[in-house]
């Protein structure tokens, strides 16, 4: 990669590859609820597994995302966060899963 | 420091613009910091979604009240907008006109505009079904969590039109462009905050 973010080709190829890339993986996600084929828990690991990787098509082409060696605080603050949301949320999960079931 | 350097997270403006390529590095660190925040603020709004899924109270369940095709349409909606929004941030770096600039940031506002027409046609039909906020635990969490994304849209949308008012009254100066680089992070992450509610709340409803 030369210089920040490469030349205006490879620029709109970038956002173009990552358009065409997020719009298979909606239409993925999509068909697997709509012409149901596995059950139904197999369905959500899918429909949430594709959810994830296209997350990471967005962070990655949308948003410039990348593991390069300069722009290191923001990467910083993206991880941290990440780790933030990833504690808190299978925490609020756990817990209240849990008391549920206890009251249950 | 060099202008072929990296300075935040997003598209950088480089060579094009090399002193205001400078200055965006500490201004778009404070955007990701404030958007970071939003970020977990919706992270726990769809842990608090999680949780009260099943709490309808005997009224209305998920599989009855949302519909697969409008929730498709609204996602490939959003996303073309963000396709487009990239295809105005290029066009603001590389300054190749602002015809093409305020073009792509037209249709990036009505496709978001398209979306929330939609969105509220939705929140009607659910009104109209007695799927109401008050009416259980699980369509309060559903109305706090989906139509705050929608008021983000809302207000990008207004962001949209002011950037546009912007680019014409001082044309492209630094202030404006880094405005821009700001509205383009902003964007992009309404998107991907909303295939977590299109995979989460719809698909998952949806689910036989």
């Amino acid at each position: 990669m030369s210089g920040p973010n490469a030349g205006k080709g490879r620029e709109i190829r970038s956002y173009a590859i990552g358009y065409v890339l997020a719009l298979g993986l909606t239409c993925l996600a999509f068909a697997a609820v709509r012409w149901p084929t596995f059950a139904a828990d197999t369905t959500l690991a899918i429909v949430f597994g594709l959810a994830l990787l296209q997350m990471i098509v967005h962070f990655r082409f949308f948003l410039h995302i990348s593991l390069s060696r300069s722009s290191r605080d923001d990467l910083q603050l993206v991880l941290f966060s990440t780790l933030i949301v990833a504690l808190m949320v299978s925490g609020t999960l756990v817990i209240l899963f849990n008391l549920r079931e206890r009251m249950m | 420091m060099s202008t072929s350097e990296l300075r935040h997270i997003g598209l950088n403006l480089g060579a094009t613009d090399a002193a205001t390529h400078r200055q965006a590095g500490n201004d778009v660190f404070g955007f990701w910091v404030f958007l970071m925040s939003d970020a977990v603020i919706f992270a726990l709004l769809f842990a608090t979604y999680g949780v009260m899924l099943s709490a309808t109270a005997g009224g209305p369940t998920p599989a009855a009240e949302y519909k697969i095709g409008p929730a498709f349409v609204e996602t490939l909606l959003l996303l073309t907008s963000s396709f487009t929004f990239g295809m105005a941030s290029v066009a603001m770096k590389q300054g190749t006109g602002r015809r093409q600039l305020l073009g792509w940031m037209a249709v990036t506002l009505m496709f978001g505009a398209a979306f929330l027409g939609m969105e509220l046609h939705d929140f009607a039909t659910m009104f109209g079904d007695g799927a109401y906020p008050t009416r259980s635990g699980f369509l309060s969490a559903f109305f706090a969590l989906v139509p705050l994304h929608g008021l983000h849209v809302f207000f990008g949308g207004i962001w949209i039109i002011v950037m546009m008012l912007q680019v014409l009254v001082f044309g492209l100066d630094a202030r404006v462009k880094i405005n821009i680089l700001r509205l383009g992070l902003f964007w992009h992450f309404l998107d991907i905050v909303w295939i977590a509610i299109f995979s989460v709340v719809y698909l998952q409803g949806l689910i036989r």
